[in-house]
């Protein structure tokens, strides 16, 4: 049983797809060495800088042979026939066999592959997995036409058993595989020769490389930590950073440096992008009073002066790097605190999208919405719509045109120093969120009013021009902002009917997209009859006009509502995520009142937990039953069925128990749903399933006599209608 | 011949020693190109010359001009004109980074006790068409130099492949000569009876430059110039392959290209006056590819683009 040890030497990988690399080659070899008949006992790939490894432990030496039976023509077919297929199987006639079968006789050829030895398996497997690598970008080099992330110099492919190691003979555009590998580009060059994978690991290491990233993320860690420690402070974790910083680096070596005095008033956060982004440090900070005091880096070489000169230099370039953060602060904090303004109005000069003009635009516009929002979220609308217009004026700034992730935090500390209210201050921040589907979401009331209107301005503005997702495409992020919508009102229970606001900021956009505000509300209602408004924009602007308005109206597309469906649509992704099946989320949708996005999942809820009691499947059940039968009697009589049963035509004791039973649950459940309180409207619903039960079990609803016939439909109507009261339960599936 | 087991004490050291190193590597020495250029790359040297199947490796100091860089002289490595050191070789040969490393041996940088890294740095120019793959190197923390495996130029496949090496010389220079300002660099050899300092060369020019990039180049004018640049490399290029004159096939993708180098500049100028919005920047940066790919396609039809003429 062999053992295989394969390394790709090239010049340097991006440390970002190093790990995935590394997986990729181990499993398109394995899978290629299976799919060729060979068995291993394990595997394992490793990744540096300037190698990928593959080690196979227990590989079969050689593959099975191989039978397999195939058809041929039939005895009587002619001999071309015969011919064709004795050359493709490589047999003569007499090596066939002939069978009856139910077309006649018929030629069968058996044909054993015999197995292939292992070498000659990987010599096939490799140099194919090599051409078809599936790097995120690969390129060519030299006169050659291999593509590889970067140059590829050396191939190692040895198998090694008790005998020895034996090269596996193979070439991939004149790259031969051999069994010598290099070290460390600097502290060890040159080749030297390997007879199996320990001793791979073991020379290497003598060589200054350490083969596996998490070994030298490890590293990395353990010494970073105690040298903090070791002062007194603490590193800032980043788990992203390590494993970059292991993939930048065959020999680790950590080196901390101090940050200038001159730079420590700058906001943590910015120390901690501008050293990350720029120059891959980690941050050191002090526990005790939360500043970053110093940096570490981490070498790729020891040196004689043991890194004195490297740190000297990276301390060098991070001085400079952080005079010109230092620099950004000062000046954007000296713009801030005069006029903060100055910078939304130089967002006049800024686009946002052509259509749909400036940013200075769309924040009148998310001013206008947030202040209309603000009663309905619990904030004060002068202060929603102030925090609305600097919510995004440090995108002028020279910080976070330097650092883009910082936006929004740079906003917060511009306006708490420009002398904002706190709460003001912190929607800057906070409006962006939620980004993420488990990103915190805004819990204040101002933060959610402009997060809310941020996201609702967006939505309806790429509505109104029709920039729609489609498939896969979404430039604009726009099942994210729903789903942020989404979330602000579940998580904060925001009670309102999103389709009026929708509406609102529709017409908005129309006003914007029109140009002038003058330009009257007959050319409105034409763009809206054009393009599509309806709800309560098209309502107010009908109002005002006569007949000639309402016949415009009544051909108008309904963006409205479509964006108000895909609203829902990201609502049912959200909530199957959640565990609640989308026909549940179908029937309460069907309910009136469904922009209201928290009193719908609220429904839902409730209904997913009735359903999945053993009283709820069963009303279902009954529904379901009443309902098909009422159809089929209505169809049948051509009559509607809504005149409501009386109780003096019940004959049997189950239809006056029903009866009562029914007046019952309606007491219980009207002024359950007008409370909302969907879980006491089900529990009422649920006292119906025995009487519902029973009545199927004893009654005949077609009866012979009209009279009471007509009445049990009528009865039957009764069920449905009070089930209608909580959801369409003709949705639910099963 | 610089003395190389020293450690340079001047710009123009440093800049005379790289040129020596690339000399006695096989580079053709090249000057500076006589337009005004954004970077290196522009050179017709590498641009045109990375196109083709004709070997080629050459190395030269470009002068470059950004003019959004400008900052009056003040910022102590920030210039709106600024010197790289470009190497083209092609195809690239398999010992390119220790050919590089060579180099920054030669100009004082000490890889036994520097840490010298290849950072991922994927190389694009939107307005050559032209995108590439290779690193940044870093020399303890800072990015002394790009390295980019060319693989598209001006719309065209690169076959075979050229290894480009670029140097901002002044960052470098900065580093090495241990000044913290780029004004206080020595130029000249600072025992020199009259020495120089890069301030005393550039200080000034970099103020007035500053001053006509930002506020007074006049844009209307600007405007026209690109326009008749991008009308001028047109007209060249449409004209018959055969010299009516001459009866010779001149194909005229070097002047063609001069066209294209000029409203690539122009439009940096105008990118500086600040009249140019976003979305309009789209579209200059566009019209500027569509010049350099026609150049590209006009020079693979030339006899130093790889073009072999039929023999009658």
């Amino acid at each position: 049983m062999p053992d295989l040890l394969l390394e790709l030497f090239s010049e340097e990988i991006p440390a970002r797809m190093q790990g995935k690399a590394a997986l990729d080659l181990k499993k398109l070899i394995t899978d290629g060495l299976v799919e060729a008949g060979l068995t291993y006992k394990s595997a394992g790939s490793f990744s540096t800088p300037r190698r990928l490894t593959l080690a196979i432990e227990g590989l079969t030496a050689e593959s099975p042979d191989v039978t397999e039976e195939r058809k041929g023509p039939r005895a009587d077919a002619p001999e071309k026939a015969l011919e064709g297929f004795l050359r493709s199987t490589g047999l003569t006639k007499d090596q066939l066999e002939i069978r009856d079968e139910k077309k006649g006789q018929t030629y069968f050829a058996r044909i054993t592959k015999p197995g292939r030895k292992a070498e000659d398996i990987l010599a096939d497997v490799i140099p194919a997995t090599i051409r078809n690598f599936p790097w995120p970008k690969s390129m060519r080099w030299g006169a050659g036409s291999l593509r590889w992330v970067r140059p590829l110099h050396s191939i190692l492919c040895i198998l090694t058993d008790e005998a020895g190691h034996a090269v596996v003979p193979f070439d991939v555009d004149g790259i031969a595989a051999g069994d010598t590998t290099e070290g460390h580009r600097f502290m060890a060059p040159g080749r030297f020769g390997v007879t199996s994978f320990d001793d791979y690991a073991a020379k290497l290491k003598a060589a200054k490389v350490v083969l596996s990233a998490e070994e030298r993320a490890k590293a990395i860690w353990h010494d970073a930590t105690n040298m903090a420690f070791a002062a007194g402070l603490e590193v800032v974790d980043d788990r992203g950073l390590l494993s970059e910083v292991a993939g930048l680096v065959e020999w680790p070596v950590v080196l901390m440096g101090e940050i200038g005095a001159d730079f420590l008033e700058l906001p943590p956060e910015v120390l901690q992008t501008s050293m990350k982004e720029h120059q891959k440090f980690f941050s050191v900070r002090n526990p005790k009073t939360g500043r970053i005091e110093r940096f570490i880096t981490v070498a790729n070489r020891e040196t004689v002066d043991n890194g004195a000169t490297i740190l000297a230099g990276n301390n060098k370039v991070l001085s400079a790097r952080l005079a010109d953060a230092k620099f950004f602060w000062e000046n954007d904090l000296r713009i801030a605190k005069s006029d903060m303004q100055t910078w939304t109005r130089s967002l006049e000069n800024v686009t946002f999208h052509n259509k749909l003009g400036t940013q200075a635009a769309r924040i009148d516009r998310i001013a206008a919405l947030a202040r209309d929002l603000a009663p309905v979220v619990g904030a004060d609308a002068d202060q929603s719509e102030t925090a609305a217009r600097i919510a995004k004026a440090d995108l002028s700034s020279e910080m976070v045109y330097e650092f883009p992730e910082l936006q929004g935090l740079m906003g917060r500390y511009y306006a708490e120093a420009a002398g904002y209210p706190a709460e003001v201050a912190a929607a800057a921040e906070e409006h962006y969120s939620p980004l993420g589907p488990s990103d915190d979401v805004p819990t204040a009331p101002i933060s959610i009013a402009v997060s809310l209107a941020d996201k609702l301005d967006t939505l309806t503005g790429f509505w109104a021009i029709d920039e729609k997702p489609t498939g896969s495409k979404d430039p604009f992020a726009l099942r994210r902002a729903a789903l942020g919508v989404i979330r602000l009102v579940l998580t904060n229970n925001l009670r309102f009917n999103l389709d009026r606001f929708v509406d609102a900021q529709l017409v908005r956009h129309k006003i914007s997209l029109n140009g002038e505000e003058e330009t009257g509300l007959l050319v409105l209602l034409k763009e809206i009859a054009d393009h599509g408004v309806f709800g309560a924009a098209l309502e107010t602007v009908r109002d005002k006009l006569t007949e000639k308005g309402n016949e415009l109206a009544e051909r108008v597309p309904d963006v409205s509502v479509d964006l108000l469906r895909f609203a829902h649509d990201r609502l049912k992704v959200h909530l199957r995520d959640e565990g609640i099946r989308h026909d549940v989320i179908d029937a309460c949708l069907a309910m009136p009142g469904n922009d209201d996005l928290a009193l719908l999942v609220k429904r839902a809820e409730a209904l997913a937990g009735f359903l999945g009691s053993d009283d709820g499947e069963n009303l279902l059940q009954g529904y379901k039953r009443a309902a098909n039968i009422l159809a089929q009697a209505e169809a049948k009589d051509g009559v509607e069925y809504r005149y409501g049963a009386d109780v003096k035509f019940a004959e049997t004791d189950e239809e006056k128990t029903l009866f009562t039973a029914l007046d019952t649950a309606a007491t219980q459940v009207a002024p359950a749903l007008e409370a909302d309180d969907f879980g006491a409207a089900m529990t009422a619903m649920a006292a119906l399933r025995a009487p519902i039960d029973a009545f199927f079990e004893a009654v005949q609803v077609n009866a012979e006599n009209e009279v009471i016939r007509r009445n049990r439909l009528n009865l039957l109507h009764d069920i449905t209608a009070i089930c209608a009261k909580i959801a369409d339960l003709g949705k639910i599936e099963g | 011949m610089a003395d190389t087991t020293s450690q340079p004490r001047s710009f123009q050291e440093i800049i005379l020693r790289l040129q020596t190193y690339w000399a006695t590597k096989g580079c053709a020495i090249m000057q500076p190109y006589d337009m005004e250029v954004g970077a290196g790359t522009f050179h017709p040297a590498t641009t045109l010359r990375s196109l083709g199947s004709n070997p080629w490796a050459a190395a030269y100091v470009q002068p470059s001009r950004r003019p959004t860089d400008g900052r009056y002289g003040e910022n102590p490595n920030r210039l709106q004109h600024y010197y790289q050191y470009q190497v083209l070789i092609k195809p690239s040969p398999p010992d390119l980074q220790a050919l590089y490393l060579g180099s920054l041996d030669a100009i004082g940088i000490d890889t036994s006790i520097h840490d010298i890294r290849f950072v991922e740095d994927d190389w694009e120019s939107p307005t050559l068409g032209a995108w590439g793959l290779g690193w940044e190197v870093w020399c303890d923390g800072m990015e002394v130099s790009q390295f980019t495996y060319f693989q598209q130029v001006g719309g065209h496949d690169c076959k075979p492949v050229s290894g480009e090496l670029t140097y901002g010389l002044e960052r470098l220079a900065i580093y090495i000569l241990g000044v913290d300002h780029v004004m206080d660099m020595p130029f000249n050899d600072p025992d020199a009876p009259i020495p120089l300092t890069y301030g005393d060369v550039f200080k000034q020019t970099e103020e007035e430059y500053a001053r006509w990039n930002f506020d007074v180049a006049n844009t209307d004018m600007l405007l026209k110039h690109f326009e008749e640049a991008e009308a001028e490399c047109d007209a060249i290029l449409a004209q018959e392959h055969i010299d009516p004159k001459t009866n010779k096939r001149i194909i005229m993708a070097h002047p063609a290209y001069d066209q294209c180098i000029k409203a690539s500049h122009i439009f940096n100028l105008l990118d500086a006056r600040g009249v140019i919005s976003v979305t309009e920047r789209q579209a200059y940066i566009g019209r500027v590819r569509a010049l350099a790919k026609k150049c590209a396609d006009a020079f693979v039809m030339t006899e130093a683009g790889g073009f072999i003429p039929e023999t009658a």
